[in-house]
């Protein structure tokens, strides 16, 4: 579920902070800029796990405050690909079954990834398994803030950087706020013997 | 900002855990700059997931009793991915691990999937709410045997 993985930045430490020792204020500098946030393609990051290196620290012309180049290497949360893992569902809708795992939300398992057949009821919002037995069809509901074990089968990362100027223009024109897009989504299956809710493989 | 590598290293719940909370003992002892805005997205994220992990059954695991689970695991010839798995996710039947070891028809015969799961579980600890259930029945036995 967590990686680490090693980076280099360079850190702006204010002249107000030079009394702290160096190892702290590039900490707090480190995780103020990259705790709870995606970095692209990377995945999203937790804490700082250590420094490896600490390079010279440079003051510039115009600029009291000190810069040092860091190696360091961050936790962060990727998983791999076909990782089981387990969440709570958050809810139902007709573009699937949304969980969270609490740090991370944007986790969906589409409908076709779910165990089949599957049908959404529309009067409670919610998927149903309808598994069939001998004695008939059991309607199994997949409701809000239950635990479940998903695979992970996909990833996908957005790059949500600011657009330039000549974007803003065409937005403007328009209307409607911006859709705001998740920087990192996962997508999951279910669709094994295993997967689902744990309350329908726990035999006690 | 450069990623020079974005995969060095696996970790597994237990480690993330382990620093999490050792995290969370030093910013109590330095108490005052906790409170600033910037630390908030470090709080946020350092209380859920510490929140997250602590519901899995790594919360009683030990530098020791991960080493142990490694070398026992050896014999087995699963891949790194796998132990892992394994390692967070503590399986107790056979249709988990099937789900977290590849192929597992092929590669594991029936008695091997029995000792690998025997390995796991008397090795690793159960997860919080099976231990409240040990330490209730085990008050129980206490009780039948002492009636005074």
């Amino acid at each position: 579920m967590f990686v680490l993985v090693e980076m280099v930045d360079t850190v702006r430490i204010p002249p107000w902070q030079f009394e702290r020792k160096l190892n702290d204020s590039i900490a707090e500098e480190l995780n103020k800029k990259l705790a709870n946030k995606v970095v692209y393609n990377v995945g999203l990051c937790i804490c700082l796990f250590d420094i490896t290196k600490l390079e010279d620290a440079y003051v510039f012309p115009g600029d009291g405050a000190s810069h040092t180049k860091v190696h360091f290497r961050y936790v962060v949360f990727h998983p791999f690909l076909d990782e089981i893992l387990i969440g709570k569902i958050k809810g139902c809708s007709l573009e699937g079954v949304h969980v969270s795992l609490g740090f991370f939300d944007d986790i969906l398992i589409p409908p076709e990834s779910l165990q089949q057949p599957a049908k959404f009821d529309e009067a409670e919002q919610v998927w149903v398994w309808e598994y069939e037995t001998e004695e008939g069809a059991h309607d199994l509901y997949m409701d809000t803030g239950e635990e479940i074990r998903f695979r992970v089968v996909d990833e996908s990362f957005v790059d949500t950087s600011p657009t330039g100027p000549s974007s803003a223009e065409a937005t403007s024109s328009s209307e409607e706020p911006p859709k705001k897009e998740a920087p990192y989504t996962l997508v999951g299956s279910i669709s094994e013997p295993g997967l689902g809710l744990l309350s329908w493989w726990t035999s006690n | 900002m450069e990623v020079k590598d974005a995969s060095s290293a696996l970790l597994s719940n237990y480690e993330v855990f382990q620093l999490l909370t050792d995290l969370k003992e030093q910013r109590k002892e330095s108490g005052k700059n906790k409170h600033s805005s910037g630390q908030q997205n470090l709080n946020t994220i350092t209380y859920e997931t510490l929140k997250y992990i602590s519901k899995t059954p790594c919360r009683h695991q030990s530098p020791e009793i991960v080493r142990e689970f490694l070398t026992a695991m050896k014999s087995h010839k699963l891949t790194k991915a796998e132990k892992l798995q394994l390692l967070n996710h503590r399986p107790v039947t056979a249709v988990e691990i099937q789900l977290m070891v590849e192929e597992s028809e092929e590669r594991l015969t029936e008695e091997q999937i029995e000792a690998l799961l025997h390995t796991v579980t008397s090795i690793l600890p159960a997860g919080p709410e099976a231990q409240q259930k040990t330490n209730i029945s085990s008050d129980m036995a206490m009780d039948e045997e002492d009636p005074a």
